[in-house]
């Protein structure tokens, strides 16, 4: 390879380097066969990089206490130099916008154009989580919406009921997602035109369902219908569609909740998978700008020493362990799947005979774009990456006085821990799984949830608090019954709370 | 192609309305925390702002989570010494490191106790909410000094509008003269040199020297002339700086009784009064000193701490504190340099025989002096003789002479209405 002048030598940023290293970059991403979103690389203060992390990393959003709560402590954390802010935020829209932090050196400006604008950048273009549940071009103009619909509403409403609405919307917010049904791709222009179209169809819909009344013959005990026919994951469309007592500007707020809450379901799936691949590629593109001759030794030096400890994993004993650092797995594999197709040991060439010798580009990016977190963990850690890892299951059954290892980096232990790391990334087993159920819709229009025990969980203490957010929300009794995997109810909740034995019990 | 925006210069605010919310929701909290400083900090740093707690089970958004208890496979880094099939006893904790899931206060170092600041504009706010203070006062209070633009020299750098040119062309004369000394001298020689062959003429090679050296000046005086008439280095700007607006000096005397009788929320009520006059005066003086004298038979000058937290018994005599402080008066405060403002508390008790005594020393040795003399008696009895005797002085200093019954905080704010008025 030929040798070049390096395009900077200082530590000093300016704009004119910036745009430098980013055509360098953009070159070498394109070498690699990166397909991304165009970029939007945006000069930022720290002030302003915690006025975007309270806001969820976005660039604008509506108001709510909540964003307030978390910008004091940002705040607070970062003046009494407890914590350093990230130093990129990167928001998966077309274009794609990175936000760079003005306090950087030009090395870590680099770094951040490589990982956010090249390697996020094309995660969210490529993965199929991203390309089947988020809409890259509508999204802020749709947050742009929210957020004056819901100025509107505090104007027209108050703000305390608005902010209650909101309270109880994020209470329930990780349920208002569809998680195996696509969503409608959200169209801020559509989307206004058919709001007074929608606010009265449901309604009416609504009127229909609620003022059904029985003819007296029909009234069968053992007959009463069920609804929903099924039962219903995603609580926030059921109570956009059918709670009784909501306003139709109640509705829509339940209604953006529920789709900024679905915008960010990929995200949630996919952190080891983004942030490895992210890492992947910052590292491979400096170190091809390094060999080009491009960035100085000490460009490359700065930039390993900030690359080392993103990705440093602390063992479980340490005081820094804060559970597995995806930054770590994920930059891991990523860099051991290439060592797998590049230079394959005869164990590897057992464990993946499909890509072992293959292409190692080729590979990675079809890993990219068809797997998410538990899958591709399920699918591609390998024996090497685990010893590496030093990787050990621990079975924790409350029931038992003491907590069992089940597995660990060995023979025969391989399966069973990346089993078990895959299963730890799975939403569904995260979240408990609770799902609308009935409502008694000819009698009390009580609202009935089933929580579907998963390895004898129980619910946290504060559900009660939840349940009387979503009691606000539906206007009538709210039950909610934990369901062993037999169909047997174990345990019943009620809100407001009932006086009676049943709740003793 | 990607675009690269500056946005250093954009509204950084943007979370102010977030944090307002954040602040309304808590304002029970950040009540309860300013009036513990209230009552905690010296008077004098009052309004620095400050430091609210709120217990995270009160602050938290409730979700659907999983609690302890059932069954879970997590899966660890850094495996040295197990082997499948160990046991090992649970950590004290429950969770001991959970894979993510759990939260950070669980694992010992988060902090039980979500601790934010809040700034002097906000902290005020939450402070004289209780005092019904009118929003103008309020803001009058926070803008203590104002400022003065003055001239003070000159510099080098500045706007175009406060160029000096006088400055700027004596400069650029001086670095002319200083970078043509070299030119300069070398033509005086040459002129003398001139003069020299002047007196050989009409010498022929003499009249070809001339010739040469008239030419080499006339290349020196062009260089000369090619100095620039006035450069970038020569201009000089007004410099003009801010400086506070110097005001008189002022004392501020709190007077206390702290017999028996006075209970503790007396002496907060008492406290929060003294407070605000220390911040009126702030406004209206750059330097201020307080002095608090404390008596119950007998007056003690002593520091703030003690002034407000030590209890002592015993009867009261007011005229011994009124007594010590017109001699503090006299020995340390001249009226003439300072501006003296006297703010009593008490609950109205007094030695029967005190109390005409009182009156004496007020009307020769003190009301004289002072700016200001404001008496406040917090107390839900009936007045005693002292306030009878003290209605007779506001009878005659109406102009300096203020007195009030405060029975809870809301009350204070009248005496100062009164204040206000007055200077306004």
């Amino acid at each position: 390879m030929k040798q070049r002048e390096p395009i900077s030598t200082g530590s000093e940023w300016t704009f004119e380097l910036i745009q430098k290293y980013d055509q360098e970059i953009a070159r070498v991403a394109e070498h690699y066969g990166l397909d991304t979103y165009p970029n939007q690389i945006e000069v930022i203060t720290s002030e302003q990089m915690m006025d975007a992390y309270s806001s969820v990393g976005m660039p604008l959003n509506y108001n709510h206490w909540s964003f307030g709560k978390q910008f004091v402590s940002t705040e607070q954390q970062y003046k009494r130099g407890q914590m350093g802010l990230a130093y990129e935020i990167v928001i998966n829209s077309n274009p794609c916008i990175s936000y760079l932090m003005e306090e950087n050196t030009m090395t870590m400006q680099a770094l951040v154009i490589a990982h956010a604008c090249y390697g996020h950048n094309s995660f969210f273009k490529g993965n199929y989580l991203f390309k089947t549940w988020t809409d890259a071009s509508a999204i802020i103009d749709y947050l742009l919406f929210a957020k004056n619909y819901i100025a509107k509403c505090e104007e027209r409403h108050g703000v305390d009921a608005v902010e209650q609405m909101l309270d109880s919307c994020h209470a329930l917010m990780n349920y208002g997602v569809n998680r195996y049904l696509r969503p409608q791709p959200i169209t801020p222009e559509e989307e206004k035109n058919r709001l007074l179209e929608r606010e009265e169809y449901v309604q009416r819909h609504l009127n229909q369902l609620w003022n059904t009344i029985p003819r007296k013959d029909e009234v069968v005990q053992d007959k009463t219908p069920h609804f929903p026919k099924d039962p219903e994951e995603n609580l926030l469309y059921f109570i956009e569609k059918n709670a009784p007592l909501l306003e139709p500007w109640q509705r829509e707020i339940v209604r953006i909740v529920r789709k900024i809450s679905q915008y960010y379901y990929p995200q949630r799936q996919t952190q080891v998978m983004n942030e490895g691949w992210a890492c992947f590629w910052h590292y491979t593109i400096l170190n091809h700008l390094h060999d080009e001759g491009l960035v100085t030794d000490g460009f490359i030096m700065e930039f390993l020493h900030s690359h080392t400890s993103v990705i440093y994993q602390p063992p479980f004993d340490s005081p820094y362990f804060n559970g597995i650092n995806p930054y770590a797995l994920g930059f891991g594999m990523m860099q051991d799947i290439r060592r797998i197709c590049e230079n394959p040991t005869d164990e590897d060439r057992q464990w993946f005979p499909d890509i072992a010798g293959s292409d190692w580009n080729e590979t990675l990016q079809h890993a990219m774009r068809n797997y998410k977190d538990e899958s591709f963990i399920l699918q591609y850690l390998s024996p090497h990456m685990m010893r590496e890892l030093k990787l050990f299951t621990i079975t924790d059954n409350t029931a038992l006085s003491t907590m069992q290892v089940s597995a660990i980096h060995d023979e025969q232990g391989y399966q069973q821990v990346r089993e078990d790391l895959a299963a730890s990334y799975n939403i569904g087993n995260r979240e408990p799984n609770i799902q609308i159920y009935n409502v008694d819709i000819r009698g009390d229009r009580s609202l009935t949830l089933r929580h579907y025990i998963h390895n004898e969980q129980p619910l946290a203490a504060d559900t009660d608090e939840v349940l009387k957010h979503l009691h606000r929300l539906w206007g009538f009794d709210i039950h909610l019954e934990s369901v062993t995997p037999e169909g047997e109810v174990q345990h019943k909740l009620h809100c407001p709370v009932k006086m009676n034995v049943d709740a003793v019990a | 192609m990607s675009y690269i925006i500056d946005r250093r210069l954009n509204a950084k605010k943007k979370s102010t309305v977030n944090r307002q919310r954040f602040l309304r929701r808590y304002k029970k909290h950040i009540k309860r925390a300013v009036e513990d400083a209230v009552n905690t900090r010296s008077i004098r740093d009052i309004d620095r702002g400050g430091e609210v707690s709120i217990p995270n089970k009160d602050i938290s958004e409730p979700a659907f989570h999983h609690g302890d208890g059932g069954i879970r496979q997590r899966v660890f880094p850094g495996n040295q010494e197990f082997v499948a099939g160990d046991e090992i006893k649970r950590p004290e904790g429950g969770g001991g490191g959970g894979s993510g899931q759990g939260q950070a206060s669980n694992q010992g170092e988060g902090e039980d106790e979500f601790t934010f600041q809040i700034n002097q504009e906000e902290f005020l706010d939450f402070m004289f909410e209780d005092l019904e203070l009118p929003n103008m006062i309020k803001k009058q209070l926070r803008d203590a000094t104002s400022f003065e633009v003055r001239r003070a020299g000159f510099t080098s750098v500045g706007s175009p509008d406060k160029l000096n040119v006088v400055r700027s062309l004596r400069a650029a004369n001086a670095r002319r003269i200083a970078l043509s000394g070299k030119e300069r001298r070398r033509i005086r020689e040459l002129k003398t040199e001139i003069k020299t062959l002047e007196g050989l003429l009409p010498n022929q090679e003499a009249v070809l020297q001339i010739a040469a050296l008239n030419e080499e000046i006339k290349t020196l005086n062009l260089r000369i002339k090619r100095m620039p008439f006035i450069d970038e280095f020569d201009l000089k700007y007004n410099n003009l700086i801010r400086t506070p607006v110097p005001s008189s000096k002022a004392v501020m005397f709190c007077v206390m009784d702290v017999s028996g009788s006075m209970t503790q929320t007396i002496k907060d009520t008492a406290k929060r009064f003294f407070i605000l006059l220390y911040l009126f005066l702030t406004r209206s003086y750059k330097k201020i000193e307080v002095v608090f004298v404390r008596h119950h038979t007998h007056a003690k000058e002593v520091d703030e701490d003690e002034f407000f937290y030590s209890r002592e018994t015993g009867g009261t005599i007011v005229s011994s504190a009124l007594n010590l402080s017109a001699d503090i008066i006299q020995e340390r405060y001249p009226p003439g340099d300072w501006n003296i403002y006297v703010a009593q508390a008490s609950d109205g008790d007094n030695w029967d025989g005190d109390s005409h005594l009182c009156r004496e020393v007020l009307e020769q040795r003190i009301l004289p002096l002072v700016q200001y003399f404001a008496y406040v008696e917090i107390t839900t009895g009936s007045h005693q003789n002292l306030w009878l005797e003290y209605e007779q002085i506001r009878e005659k200093f109406g102009e300096t002479f203020a007195m009030q019954t405060i029975v809870e905080a809301s009350d204070i704010y009248p005496v100062f209405r009164k204040l206000f008025e007055k200077k306004e």
